[in-house]
């Protein structure tokens, strides 16, 4: 929210002015950039690999490139523990529906980023019969990092993107409720009960 | 080399024919002895028994018109022999050949691998189920007649099944189907992967466990199958080069090598002394980044973390020097059919030697910090032994065969680039437990260094790359090639039949070995120790996939 767009600014600045006066040091701000930038500065990846791009991942968070810099460092093995998912690597036919229930199991707020060639369109693999062309039509994706495998640089500079897009974000009334009432009653009610919906399975198999 | 083993095959060969007088010899590329399906098990029992103990290759083809079948690559461990044979499958619609996994039990996953890409049926194999692609998946990919639309994708997820078809003759000649139990309803399974941070990539177990004893352990591979040997197909020669190195990224440039060297020797082609010296260079700088990468993955799945930085931090060091000439970090793109991609730069020479000058201490560092350490070698010395029986069975090469004291280093066995003129040592050892298997790649690192040394003030001058033909067609025939890969021996296969194209291409990978014998070692193991036995394999997922 803009500076201007405070309705009752002037009375603000006076009460801060009194205090102020009485010693008690205040300062005025919106709440959305506190939580913001808290949360822009401590996103934590999902430790998420499943070819050449998840080396160049960890190179990223190793010794020369560190992404701890950026506060990116905590890297959790579970889903339920994470901000955002890098979908490093090829994304196969067998592999998607496993992605989709980490994807799933991610406390919301949560980020995608598609990183390398095979995430973004299939990449080499395009033609292949076991190959998803772009993961962005299984999970919606923020940020995009083309490269075969891109360089730790460029993964830095998309993860910096991502942090921009999160900055931005209105958290109170926005991401942290992306949906209605009444459709996040009914998903809670489901995740106590959750059994074949949640697995996802089909009862019957067809050969 | 070539001829050599033209010569050893004649011996072997002449045994073969005179038990098998239907055995038909055909010369072209590097010829194969076709034997008839009906006695194939008795003939496979019997090359064992004449030392034939190593199947380095099992290749499931379809060659067209109904005829299915296999092609097999073994050799004599103790002599050194090789032989390939192919057998084709009884008839159009039936597709059986006999079970060798009882013989070379690293036969039992390529066949599951052959079923799933052909629908072969292989007979009394103990588990027929699909290896790579879903249950529910329709048709065989790799057949010639496969219809791409009959699989899309599928999201709703995969049930494990706890049971396996599997098939065995009739005395009358009919099959019958029988269901083979994995996992009782009374045993305790957990699941590890495919999301799981110790099985370095998207690997997955399911491990039946007494308490904290691991009872079972059944491996699900095909999270990363990307279908490379089916797109080759339709690759010219030069285009196929791109995916090898996508296969094992921490061989990238050993795999290209592989496959330069195959479509090399399929044309005729020498290349210039100068370029043996550049690959054989970049290989040993390939495998140090590997073996780095090794050191610093099994350091972070034990829970030293500050190793894992000491390990990347160096490793960039030769990313830097791959990067400056080959313009790539982790995959190069650099070997061409012909030669190399370009010239090496102007500093190579300085950095590489600054490199091996700064390496050496840097090596005594890491065994003060993670070799001496207590906790290490408690959890390493002892635990998951392979045997050396077991590793050749399995065909498990690299630093997991030679810490069984196996020398199976391809390098020695089939020389090839620079190799058979320098002088270096092939780590062995013999405990074959998870701390052998770590020793072996750290001591490999100062063979690879050493190896680079000899060659670096020598590099001879000439042409970085020979001129080839704009379109390449490699004669008809079987080719197969293997280098030391960073993991194992990587080998090449192809069948031509005189287009631009392979007919076949095959990669044998390092990995699946590996994880075909992971069973052997875990049973009796501690779970915890699971970590410790598949860190020091050190396979590489997209490599078993492929």
């Amino acid at each position: 929210m803009k500076y201007e767009d405070f309705i009752d600014n002037e009375y603000l600045e006076k009460m801060a002015e009194q205090l102020r006066e009485g010693g008690t040091n205040v300062v005025l701000g919106c709440l959305d950039d506190l939580i913001n930038w808290g949360r822009s500065n401590s996103l934590w990846p999902l430790t998420f690999a499943t070819s050449c791009c998840g080396i160049e991942f960890m190179a990223v968070g190793a010794a020369r490139y560190d992404f701890a810099r950026f506060g990116f460092e905590v890297t959790r093995a579970s889903p339920r523990q994470a901000d955002f998912i890098m979908v490093a690597g090829t994304i196969t036919h067998k592999m998607a529906p496993v992605l989709k229930r980490l994807y799933d199991q991610m406390a919301d707020p949560k980020y995608v980023i598609a990183v390398g060639g095979c995430a973004i369109s299939g990449g080499p693999f395009k033609k292949s019969y076991h190959v998803v062309n772009g993961v962005d039509t299984i999970l919606p994706v923020d940020v995009y990092i083309p490269g075969c495998p891109p360089r730790p640089e460029a993964m830095l500079y998309g993860l910096m993107q991502l942090q921009r897009k999160v900055r931005l974000e209105r958290f109170f009334g926005g991401v942290n409720k992306q949906i209605g009432k009444k459709e996040y009653e009914e998903l809670m009610r489901r995740d106590l009960t959750a059994e074949k919906i949640d697995l996802n399975v089909e009862t019957e198999h067809k050969l | 080399m070539w001829k050599r083993n033209t010569s050893y095959n004649m011996t072997i060969r002449e045994k073969i024919t005179a038990w098998e007088p239907a055995a038909e010899w055909s010369a072209e590329g590097d010829g194969m002895l076709t034997v008839p399906v009906e006695t194939f098990h008795d003939l496979a029992v019997r090359l064992k028994r004449e030392g034939f103990d190593f199947l380095r290759s099992l290749t499931g083809m379809d060659w067209g018109e109904g005829r299915f079948g296999a092609v097999y690559h073994i050799e004599s461990t103790a002599t050194g022999e090789n032989i390939v044979l192919r057998v084709f499958t009884p008839a159009p619609d039936k597709c059986g050949l006999p079970s060798v996994g009882d013989v070379w039990k690293g036969a039992l996953l390529n066949e599951r691998e052959a079923y799933d890409y052909f629908g072969i049926q292989f007979l009394n194999h103990p588990d027929m189920r699909r290896l790579y692609l879903r249950d529910d998946w329709v048709g065989h990919p790799l057949r010639k007649d496969y219809d791409p639309a009959l699989n899309p994708l599928r999201m709703n997820n995969e049930v494990s099944q706890d049971s396996t078809p599997h098939f065995e003759l009739m005395p009358d000649g009919s099959l019958i189907r029988k269901r083979e139990v994995i996992f009782d309803e009374g045993e305790y399974v957990i699941n590890v992967g495919p999301q799981h941070p110790a099985t370095h990539g998207v690997l997955r177990f399911r491990v039946s466990l007494e308490g904290e004893i691991i009872r079972k352990l059944d491996v699900h591979c095909g999270y990363i199958h990307r279908g490379i040997e089916k797109m080759c197909e339709s690759l010219t020669y030069p285009q196929t080069l791109a995916l090898t190195d996508r296969l094992d990224y921490l061989g990238a440039s050993q795999n290209r090598h592989a496959l330069c060297m195959c479509i090399e020797k399929g044309l005729g082609l020498e290349v210039s002394r100068r370029v043996q010296y550049i690959r054989t260079i970049m290989d040993e700088l390939q495998r140090i980044d590997s073996h780095l990468l090794f050191f610093s993955c099994l350091c972070m799945d034990m829970g030293a973390l500050t190793a894992f930085f000491y390990g990347f931090r160096d490793r960039e060091k030769v990313l830097d020097i791959l990067e400056q000439t080959t313009g790539g970090r982790l995959i190069q793109n650099y070997n061409v059919i012909g030669g190399v991609q370009a010239d090496i730069h102007p500093d190579f020479v300085r950095r590489v030697k600054e490199f091996i000058a700064y390496m050496r201490p840097t090596l005594r560092e890491y065994h003060e910090i993670f070799t001496g350490n207590v906790i290490a070698r408690q959890r390493l010395v002892g635990t998951g032994v392979l045997t050396r029986e077991d590793a050749i069975s399995f065909g498990a090469t690299g630093g997991t065969g030679r810490a069984s004291g196996w020398a199976c280093d391809v390098r020695k066995r089939h020389p090839y680039a620079m190799y058979g003129e320098v002088d270096f040592d092939e780590v062995l050892f013999t405990e074959g437990d998870c701390y052998a298997r770590y020793m072996v790649r750290m001591r490999e690192i100062e063979q690879s260094l050493r190896i680079i040394e000899q060659l670096i003030d020598n590099i001879p001058e000439g042409e970085y790359r020979t001129k080839t033909k704009p379109v390449i067609r490699i004669p008809e025939g079987t080719y197969y090639s293997a280098v030391e890969g960073s993991r194992g021996e990587f080998g090449v296969f192809i069948e031509s039949r005189g287009d631009k194209s392979p007919y076949r291409m095959k990669f044998r990978s390092t990995g699946l070995p590996l994880v075909s014998c992971l069973e052997t070692i875990a049973r009796g193991a501690k779970i915890a120790d699971l970590i410790a036995i598949g860190g020091t394999l050190d396979y590489v997922v997209p490599d078993i996939d492929r």
